[in-house]
């Protein structure tokens, strides 16, 4: 019972040899000061960022406004712009990550610079950030800013709990940046298999942090889930249908309910994995009867559907792009509907194919596999119908474009050693192998992170009312594409050379020229970021040029388009009815896109609430006390945890009212700046010309 | 959400009370959600259990630490407070006397209690011979499973209590009806969670 003694005290099992450098210090051999160097100049990162953000919220007195206007602030979409800030910082993290990891391997043979402790710590961090701290923050926020004002609602169907999804992501978020700083991160991958994470094999905190910093954000994606699926369920506009949802509202609901169910299975293995390695329980553990098969199965329970939860939400961007700037509708509106269903269906019936080679039976091998390979049936109508969206199609060459041919064509790529992987028979000589690691990010990194920063490009417009630097946009886009390429094909090679996954170092000479390019692969990824960073940074610098209050730059097809850029905070002065499929391409077709109400009523929103950023905090310590077993911070923050739910349940008045006055009169105001913008045409929508009103020239609408 | 007491809001999800209420209307589905999500957490935990049973690792099982008198009696208090608050449920739907409504509140407090209070009793005297959780990976599933229905019905003990202070503070508005309403799904819901508990750790664990 060492965690009861730990408990005692006050700081826990907290103590200088936590610190990054404190190692090096004590025993300075050549290995512990560069380990050293490294991990201490990416803690003073995070805490110089963490100072750089406090000096800059004093200097410019932003404390207030952030407080008010965007912590508690129950708006879907402010919640969604945060949900994709914190999307972005982890991305820069983990991509760090990446290039240290690409490098140590450049330098691999024989032994690299890196102790085969602090590399496995990066790619644990590197895969546990990319999937819960980039992009199921990003593919959120993005759902949560575009969604309710594609189906044409107010907001989300429980906005303080929106705000509380969020305070524990968040949580999470931090836990993981705190590691760096504080004590070490787990290195048992990003999917924690016991028995090494067990506190026999594992003692320190790692593992710790892994679970807690999971638990908080598979919370979060729980509530986001049920909140996301009731929106769409409803809070659609009168005539918004289900079959009238714009594509994006499709994937975001299916996701949602992917959601629902198999965010709970994680939760179960990390509460399980809690009670063995905090009460000494024998779920996974090797002796006292313990199961670790049971991980396995109740991880990838969760963990396979995880794929389709990060992928559907980009085909829905995709889908929504495509048919954007081809001018076109979409094509097979109904089969992608199927397709998408399908696909959510399917991807609880896969998971086995996880572990082909543990030593089940040929049957069961032979049923996982076949059911793995169902998925590309659905995947192909996709891209069958995004390519016959095109066909014919005004098809403009936009960043969001490039992004998305791009997708179409290395995502087929990545399918396609999917579909060899799901073969167990081929399964059994490249598992393990950095084949698989060349699989999926070839699926993940096209698709999912792809997908959001067209998502990001399409409608940042929106949230802010000026466009993104083009020519920087197009520089970005092509780094990410060519570096992927170079950073990942080499891997199919080596993985069929047999270079096994997670090596910190190898003895085959033959591997030292593919890594290289790999390496130089990961260097073009950096700068891909970097020219996203400065695409936004000149973009801000030039926000008046690219300014598109009216707030239809690209000719948009669905609701989001028809209303101000930034829209106000209830979305729509009047909601608006739906008759048909692209209900924007419709309403500039007969002409009553930009019209009058005959009457404004008074609009309720919800009142902003401290609930989220106090989940966030009481979380956050919570999770900390628990990694380093603080007595008294456990306590008081569970205590705090309960107490501040059943405060919460006392909250009554917690609307205020837009007056109809306030609406009209910035309806007005936005309609009389309509009136006097001068319409653009789609050749020009890239110029300055373009300030949000495209003109109405449009192809058929899908009735 | 707004708060002028209209009709109650009703747990019927068809379209006429969608129009009559469309704020209880999505609370109450959403909270269906959040019971399927709930529903699948203990599907997992229940798996995890009946795939332990072979792991007694030579501790011992059910037939040692069981005690069905026991938990036949627990199986009926849980049964009875889902009864009184099917009544209170009533109380509350033919608005009757707010008296009623929270007598039989209380008396389903009251059985809940008792419930967590006998259970509490079984597993100190499964501890007493032995059946610890640490002991085996059998055990282990058990005290992961079954205390997580007694940690839901502590919790809905304490959201009663909760919703009591808001119905004497706030009297029967919307959100204290909708959280009543609210919490009646929760606790019926645990008494099936119950039902399955009884059937797969306790007959089965004995036939």
């Amino acid at each position: 019972m060492t965690m009861l003694q730990h408990c005692a005290g006050p700081f826990g099992r907290l103590s200088p040899d936590a610190l990054p450098f404190w190692q090096m210090l004590q025993a300075p051999s050549r290995d512990n000061v560069i380990n050293g160097i490294i991990a201490t100049g990416a803690a003073s990162l995070v805490v110089l960022g963490g100072i750089a953000l406090i000096v800059l919220l004093v200097r410019y007195k932003l404390w207030r406004p952030l407080w008010s206007h965007w912590l508690t602030s129950p708006d879907h979409k402010k919640i969604g712009i945060m949900y994709v800030v914190i999307a972005l910082v982890m991305l820069a993290r983990a991509l760090i990550e990446a290039v240290l990891m690409r490098a140590q391997q450049a330098f691999g043979l024989g032994g690299g610079f890196l102790s085969p402790d602090h590399f496995a710590q990066l790619f644990s961090t590197h895969g546990t950030i990319m999937i819960f701290f980039m992009a199921m923050p990003f593919l959120t926020g993005i759902i949560n800013y575009v969604m309710p004002l594609q189906i044409g609602a107010r907001d989300v169907s429980f906005p303080v709990l929106n705000s509380i999804s969020l305070g524990l992501t968040a949580a999470g978020a931090a836990l993981v940046m705190v590691s760096l700083v504080i004590g070490k991160f787990s290195t048992g991958g990003w999917f924690g298999y016991p028995p090494f994470t067990e506190a026999t094999f594992s003692p320190g905190v790692g593992p710790d942090y892994w679970i807690w910093s999971l638990s908080l954000a598979s919370l979060g994606s729980t509530f986001t889930g049920i909140n996301f699926a009731v929106t769409i369920y409803k809070e659609r506009a009168p005539g918004m249908t289900l079959m009238r949802m714009p594509l994006f509202t499709w994937t975001a609901l299916c996701t949602s309910i992917l959601m629902i169910f198999a965010m709970p299975p994680l939760t179960v293995a990390t509460a399980q994995l809690a009670l063995d390695r905090y009460l000494g329980f024998h779920y996974f553990t090797n002796a006292l009867g313990g199961n670790m098969m049971n991980f396995a199965n109740l991880f990838w329970l969760f963990g396979h559907p995880e794929v389709y939860i990060l992928i559907l939400p980009a085909f829905g961007v995709y889908s929504e792009v495509v048919s954007t700037f081809s001018g076109k509708a979409l094509f097979g509106y109904r089969s992608l509907v199927m397709a998408t269903m399908t696909i959510a269906i399917l991807s609880f019936t896969v998971w086995l194919h996880h572990y082909f080679t543990m030593g089940q039976n040929a049957n069961i091998n032979a049923v996982f596999g076949i059911a793995s390979m169902l998925i590309g049936i659905p995947t192909g109508v996709k891209i069958y119908d995004w390519m016959w969206t095109m066909f014919r199609g005004r098809i403009r060459f936009t960043v969001p474009m490039i992004y998305s041919i791009g997708f179409i064509l290395l995502f087929v790529l990545g399918g396609m050693s999917g579909i060899l992987l799901a073969n167990p028979t081929i399964d059994y000589q490249v598992h393990n192998t950095v084949f698989l690691v060349a699989h999926f990010h070839n699926v993940a990194v096209p698709g999912v992170l792809f997908g959001m920063l067209t998502a990001y490009h399409f409608w940042f417009p929106k949230a802010f009312g000026f466009r993104l630097n083009e020519r920087w946009g197009v520089v970005s886009a092509l780094c990410w594409i060519v570096g992927f390429m170079l950073a990942f094909f080499p891997l199919y090679a080596l993985g069929i050379m047999g270079l096994p996954r997670r090596s910190v170092a190898y003895a085959e000479a033959r591997y030292v020229p593919l890594e290289w390019v790999a390496f130089a692969g990961a260097l073009v990824l950096l700068a891909a970021l970097l020219s996203l960073l400065w695409q936004l940074w000149i973009s801000i610098r030039q926000r008046e040029s690219l300014g598109v209050p009216i707030g239809d730059p690209w000719d948009g097809r669905s609701l989001e388009w028809a209303v101000p850029a930034p829209p106000p905070a209830y979305n729509f002065a009047v909601l608006p009815t739906v008759e048909a499929r692209d209900a924007f391409t419709l309403a500039k077709q007969d002409d009553r896109a930009y019209r009058q109400a005959d009457d404004y009523r008074d609009i309720a929103l919800p009142r902003n609430s401290a609930m989220g950023p106090a989940v966030a905090l009481i979380g956050f310590l919570l999770a900390f006390g628990l990694v380093w077993h603080i007595g008294w911070m456990i306590i008081l923050s569970f205590l705090a945890a309960v107490g501040s739910m059943i405060i919460h349940g006392f909250a009554r008045h917690t609307d205020r009212i837009v007056t109809a006055n306030e609406v009209r009169t910035e309806h007005r105001a936005w309609l009389d700046a309509v009136a006097q913008t001068r319409a653009v045409t789609r050749e020009r929508e890239c110029s300055v010309a373009n300030r949000g009103l495209a003109t109405q020239d449009h192809a058929g609408v899908s009735r | 959400m707004n708060l002028q007491v209209t009709q109650p809001p009703e747990f019927n999800l068809g379209s006429e009370f969608a129009k009559a209420d469309p704020i209880a209307e999505k609370v109450m589905f959403g909270f269906w959600a959040f019971l399927m999500s709930d529903a699948i957490l203990f599907g997992m935990v229940f798996a995890t259990y009946v795939t332990s049973l072979h792991g007694m690792a030579g501790g011992p099982g059910p037939r040692q630490l069981y005690d069905l008198n026991s938990i036949f009696i627990e199986t009926l208090l849980l049964l009875i407070s889902s009864f009184t608050f099917g009544m209170a449920s009533l109380a509350l739907k033919y608005q009757h006397r707010r008296t009623r409504l929270v007598g039989w509140l209380l008396l389903t407090l009251l059985l809940g209690v008792a419930f967590l209070c006998l259970e509490l009793h079984d597993f100190a005297s499964m501890f007493a011979k032995g059946g610890v959780p640490t002991r085996s990976g059998f055990l282990s599933a058990f005290f992961g499973l079954v205390p997580l229905h007694g940690l839901h019905v502590a919790a809905g003990c304490i959201w009663l209590i909760a919703l009591l202070g808001q119905l004497a503070r706030y009297g029967l508005d919307t959100a204290t009806q909708l959280g009543i309403k609210r919490l009646a799904l929760f606790w019926h819901f645990l008494d099936i969670i119950w039902i399955a508990i009884f059937s797969v750790v306790y007959l089965a664990g004995l036939a």
